[in-house]
């Protein structure tokens, strides 16, 4: 099928390696990728940080684009899809604006691992990874899109990784957005916590579906020299031999 | 940088330049001239937090107790197959009841009366000390016995009372069991009112205030007038909700339910006060009014990962008692933003919303959080000179508003961030953004952002319009 791809700004402009690992992926997987040129950002960061008037400009924005690229929109950032998906609602209501909440209910938004478990209905994508890993089941895809063991599942499948559980996983790592900066003590003390916890598994990769908190906990591991790096899990469901 | 009418400044984009210009102190000039006075000082979120975390050993007894209690309610919770739909009725409960709020109240005073009690009504916190210090006056000489609660924390009351010359009488004190029993007058708080019957019911582990109840001549209630609720029936999802929720019971150890003065049974006068204190503001508030559900449970508190590491002081500025992600939306709900400690409680949440999983009345609190951000950045709007994150932020949505743009301000914002970079990371930034690098570093962007590499390796695809 057709699928319109939506790279996350911060994806885009930080870790361009998942936008091209989801590319590969469904490619690999049969299925036609589109990119269209005029994304660029679906307003989260305004929304959760109480900028509502610029959060509904780039989300009329955002709608905008994908209407016009008809059909499946797939994103490998869970918090983009939950927001595109929960937060439209919101935001178009905050703004007084009907034809905002029927266009957004109108996207039809897939985080990839619902894409690929719920629409394609495959789990084993044909990767292999030969490494320890663990996997952080983010706040937004863990409760806001509740994608439950579905990225688990497409772990499982992967031809020699080694899948560890991570203690205290649904637990926030602390990023939050702007939260980082804001109340950069506590969000350092969470991320304390959750590197704790990583470092306990003996996992060399931690994995997650946004880029984001991945930045959070790969930036407190680096700082350790913890030897642990961090990988998008599109990257390694893409990977079909060893990528370093 | 720019007017708050004309835009912003387009050289001013997205990128590390616009953030360089951030500096990290943004604390308020009249707190710190208000300390430099020696004046106290009612600090931000953030301030407050820093010092509480700086307590090692309090961190750890709080960490301890919150994974106890999350264990506790866990169960509770689990052996209930049917406590979602539990969850959806509580929540409808409460929000008929917050809908005709008036009718329920006036319900509930014309029942007070018809069974011999006195309903006041208060409309802030000193309205209700003022109140109940006459009440307690009237009623003669000798101790009055105080069963602390939420409500009589929140108002102040047993300092206040203490503050006049009464004699207070702790009855969750040990020795102050056996007193109560010689106190003329009792003063308790009151967990929910049933309006058509004119009952008021108290919660409790122990029997503190049980026997304020029953013992003194005359009784004084104090109740948030949000926790009426229509009819009995009603009482019957909040009976279970409740204690398996906040402390993982099955049920209360005790509950009490009493209307009005029965003749030679219990108290001779029995008088309940209405507290508002904010609560009218809330449910004026069309998206706010939502946090009026809150029966008090605490189980927000338990799973919040921010409370387990700075507890309860920084979320709760003015020492009114109601703290944890429903403080943070509480009090900031019901004193407005204006001030700088209201406005900095809705942004101490990561939004990771555990605490609207376990909350029994399906209270969103990240959606009120995100509510009350809108609200704090709105009233900031109108300052006449832009605060330097509004002006960032602005920056940020208009280079949004272009593909083009977008793409230009990561190129150059990609330059700037490698100059910072040794070895493919930064350990440093500078300004506001020097928080992020004092635990964490950042990856140096890359040479080719996304869309690059998608026009390089597809050019004649089609469009990727
Ligand atoms: S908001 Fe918190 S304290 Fe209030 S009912 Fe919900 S979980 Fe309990």
């Amino acid at each position: 099928m057709r699928v319109a791809l939506f790279v996350a700004c911060v994806d885009d402009a930080m870790f361009p390696g998942t936008g091209r690992a989801v590319t590969s992926l469904l490619e690999r997987l049969g299925h036609e990728v589109v990119f269209p040129a005029d994304q660029t950002c679906c307003g989260q960061l305004h929304w959760t940080t109480g900028y509502r008037r610029e959060a509904a400009g780039l989300a009329r924005r955002f709608a905008g684009v994908f209407a016009g690229a008809g059909g499946t929109v797939v994103t490998p950032s869970a918090s983009c899809a939950a927001a595109v998906r929960s937060s439209y609602r919101s935001i178009a209501r905050a703004a007084g604006d009907p034809g905002l909440e029927r266009a957004a209910a109108g996207l039809e938004v897939y985080e990839l691992t619902e894409f690929l478990v719920d629409v394609l209905g495959v789990t084993d994508v044909g990767a292999r990874f030969p490494h320890r890993v663990t996997y952080q089941p983010t706040c937004h895809a863990a409760r806001a899109l509740r994608v439950g063991d579905r990225p688990l599942r497409l772990l499982r499948a992967v031809k020699d990784l080694e899948l560890v559980e991570l203690p205290a996983g649904e637990e926030c790592c602390g990023f939050g957005g702007a939260f980082a900066v804001k109340n950069a003590d506590v969000s350092v003390a969470m991320v304390a916590d959750k590197v704790r916890h990583v470092r306990d598994t003996g996992a060399d990769v931690v994995c997650a579906l946004d880029n984001a908190c991945l930045a959070h906990i790969g930036g407190a591991l680096s700082r350790l020299r913890a030897g642990v790096r961090t990988a998008h899990l599109a990257e390694i469901l893409a990977s079909t031999g060893d990528p370093s | 940088m720019t007017s708050a009418a004309g835009g912003p400044d387009p050289h001013a984009g997205f990128g590390i330049g616009a953030l360089l210009g951030l500096v990290n102190g943004q604390q308020g000039s009249a707190a710190r001239r208000r300390r430099a006075e020696g004046k106290p000082v009612v600090p931000r979120f953030a301030e407050a937090a820093r010092e509480a975390l700086a307590d090692a050993g309090a961190r750890h007894e709080l960490a301890e107790s919150a994974a106890a209690a999350r264990e506790r309610t866990a169960a509770a919770v689990s052996e209930l197959p049917d406590w979602e739909a539990l969850r959806a009725a509580g929540a409808a409960i409460r929000d008929r009841a917050l809908l005709d709020l008036d009718v329920h109240l006036e319900t509930f005073e014309q029942a007070v009366a018809d069974a011999g009690g006195t309903v006041h009504w208060a409309r802030d916190a000193s309205a209700a000390r003022r109140i109940v210090a006459s009440l307690v006056r009237d009623a003669g000489d000798g101790e009055v016995a105080v069963a602390d609660g939420p409500v009589l924390r929140e108002t102040g009351l047993a300092g206040s009372l203490a503050a006049r010359g009464l004699a207070v009488l702790d009855a969750s004190g040990p020795e102050g069991r056996d007193r109560v029993r010689a106190a003329r007058v009792a003063v308790t708080g009151a967990d929910f009112l049933v309006a058509d019957s004119g009952t008021v019911l108290l919660l409790e582990a122990d029997g503190a205030a049980r026997a304020c109840l029953t013992l003194p001549e005359t009784l004084v209630c104090v109740a948030g007038l949000d926790r009426v609720v229509p009819e009995w029936e009603d009482m019957e999802v909040l009976l279970q909700l409740l204690p398996r929720a906040g402390r993982g019971d099955r049920l209360s150890p005790q509950v009490s339910a009493w209307s009005g003065a029965v003749p030679g049974d219990g108290p001779g006068e029995v008088h309940v006060v209405l507290v508002d204190n904010g609560r009218a503001r809330i449910l004026a508030d069309e998206v706010g009014r939502e946090a009026l559900r809150c029966i008090g449970c605490g189980a927000c508190s338990a799973v919040c990962p921010v409370y387990e590491r700075v507890g309860e002081r920084p979320f709760d500025p003015r020492g009114t008692g109601r703290s944890g992600p429903i403080g943070a939306v509480w009090t900031p709900l019901a004193r407005g933003v204006d001030r700088a400690p209201e406005a900095s409680l809705p942004f101490a949440s990561t939004l990771c919303g555990a605490c609207a999983d376990v909350c029994p009345v399906k209270i969103d609190i990240p959606g009120l959080l995100v509510h009350l951000r809108g609200e704090v950045v709105d009233a900031r709007r109108h300052r006449p000179v832009p605060t330097p994150e509004l002006a960032v932020m602005r920056g940020v949505a208009w280079t949004m508003a272009d593909a083009r743009r977008f793409e230009t301000a990561t190129g150059s914002g990609a330059r700037w961030a490698r100059l910072l970079s040794r070895g493919g990371r930064i350990r440093r930034l500078p300004g506001l953004l020097g928080r992020w690098t004092e635990a964490r570093d950042l990856t140096a962007p890359p040479a080719e952002p996304f869309r690059a590499w998608w026009r390089r390796r597809a050019p004649s695809r089609r469009s990727t319009k």
